[in-house]
């Protein structure tokens, strides 16, 4: 632990705000304010939370011929989603699969006309640099943005906040890209998020992230959030974190994620299969998986958090699988839990027992999200 | 009536015999908003050092360590509906378990007020 943790360009606000930081992923980033992670939380799904995610990888991809349908072709020989379809001005989200079919990490692909914008997860942003280059140099230019920051305005109140510096905001759907003025400064604006709430995410060169989350912290309903109510949102959203609910051992289809998978790279479409694991993802979308992603609600009040064992029986003999991430939901008022179980307990309704603290505690296998999406779609 | 401290930031009001064991409002601060606690079940015999309860905050769970070897006698009960209480008086109404002081000596390696309170700054 000699190296030094790296600052996003709000580093300095963040301290300002009063914020805790913490280390992760290699960054000093705040883990909350002085309102806490709750009222954080809270704040997020009744009005708008502000957040820093510049530590999160961003790539360019520009196709050598010029032709973005070069670059699409190539991307989906490292993913499952169909980027070919993807019109300009459209945001997707996708995985990048091993040849056993497992998950090297979870991104957004955005395609910006001329080229291809991937957003990656900050742990991962490294390999996963490397490992596009290396499949794509020889059709495209693979660039990492590291001069530029990420934000993201989340929650009911981000479309009125938002639209305030640029009117062009609110005509935005779910998942649509835009280039547009905020403060001043030049943004890629999505209509996108990670809490399963409504909202943006802002993304802009260093010099300009300071002066664009203090226009919006300006703003009547904005406070700034930190990682720990964003961890609590997107687990109430149903959403997986890479290296917890998803990774290198978990195929897309035991993760429930087989709607990143469009029809024309499934079995049968147009471009079906061509990324890595692709042989044995199709077997799995037609006879199904041993162990599925699941949500899970305990009963009582303790939470029960990840690397828990879960089991079939209150006598806790006959394993049926294990909780990968898990909390207290401030908006559901009670702990929240994803894990994997066997297909054969998986069903919703299908009781099971956590080993929490020597005592086996009763959880119901539930649908996801727990809290629904208000996405503008 | 005497409250000793630990390096673990447990807070123990002797009583004669007996003692109520909490976390001290640093703690409280540290952990963030507490949503669950639970102890040992009454009639367990627990070494000094051993956990005696948890703490469940929206961050993570923190183990709450005998401050001496003792026999558990209750858990609050009022935390079963409202473990908050231990953020809004930790050294009070929030206290968490009420366990017996087999060896009084142990309260020798304790701190005092003073001294816990220098130690948090």
């Amino acid at each position: 632990m000699t190296q030094p943790l790296l600052r996003t360009p709000l580093y300095d606000l963040h301290i300002e705000l009063g914020a805790r930081m913490v280390p992760f992923a290699g960054y000093d980033m705040p883990v909350q304010y002085p309102a806490g992670v709750m009222a954080e939380h809270l704040h997020t799904r009744a009005k708008a939370g502000l957040f820093d995610v510049s530590h999160m990888g961003q790539v360019r991809i520009r196709p050598r011929s010029g032709n973005i349908a070069d670059a699409a072709h190539a991307l989906e020989a490292l993913v499952p989603a169909d980027i070919v379809a993807l019109k300009p001005g459209r945001q997707r989200y996708a995985v990048f699969t091993t040849d056993d079919g497992g998950i090297s990490d979870d991104l957004m692909v955005t395609n910006m006309g001329a080229w291809l914008l991937l957003v990656v997860n900050a742990a991962c942003k490294a390999a996963n640099f490397a490992h596009v280059h290396k499949a794509l140099n020889e059709t495209c230019t693979v660039e990492r943005l590291d001069g530029r920051a990420l934000i993201a305005l989340q929650g009911p109140a981000a479309e009125a906040a938002l639209t305030a510096l640029n009117p062009a905001a609110a005509a935005m759907r779910f998942m649509d890209v835009a280039e547009m003025d905020l403060a001043g400064v030049s943004c890629i604006v999505s209509r996108s998020g990670y809490t399963g709430e409504d909202g943006y995410e802002i993304g802009m060169a260093n010099e300009g992230a300071e002066t664009v989350a203090r226009a919006l912290l300006a703003q009547p309903d904005v406070a700034p959030v930190g990682l720990g109510a964003r961890d609590s949102l997107r687990l109430e959203a149903g959403l997986c974190l890479y290296g917890a609910d998803i990774d290198l051992t978990t195929t897309p289809v035991e993760g429930a994620l087989e709607w990143s998978i469009q029809k024309s790279r499934k079995p049968g479409g147009a471009r079906a299969g061509g990324y890595p694991g692709a042989r044995i993802v199709a077997d799995q979308l037609a006879d199904g998986t041993t162990r599925r992603r699941v949500g899970l609600r305990a009963e009582g009040r303790a939470p029960v958090r990840g690397g828990v064992a879960l089991f079939a029986d209150e006598a806790g003999q006959v394993p049926a699988g294990r909780v990968t991430s898990g909390a207290f939901g401030p908006s559901v008022g009670g702990p929240v839990a994803m894990g994997y179980v066997a297909t054969d307990h998986a069903g919703v309704g299908t009781r099971l027992f956590a080993s929490v603290r020597g005592r086996l505690l009763p959880v119901s296998v539930v649908a996801l999200p727990f809290v629904p999406a208000t996405f503008k779609r | 009536m005497t409250v000793y401290y630990t390096k673990e930031h447990e807070w123990l009001r002797v009583e004669g015999n007996e003692a109520v064991v909490g976390i001290t409002a640093h703690a409280a601060n540290e952990l963030g908003e507490i949503v669950f606690s639970e102890a040992r079940d009454p009639g367990t015999t627990v070494e000094q050092g051993d956990s005696v309860a948890v703490v469940e905050s929206v961050k993570a769970a923190s183990d709450i360590y005998a401050p001496v070897t003792g026999d558990v006698l209750a858990f609050n009960d009022a935390l079963t509906d409202d473990a908050a209480l231990i953020n809004r008086d930790p050294e009070g109404e929030g206290w968490i378990v009420r366990m017996t002081v087999a060896d009084a000596t142990q309260l020798e390696g304790l701190m005092d007020h003073a001294t816990y309170t220098a130690l948090v700054g």
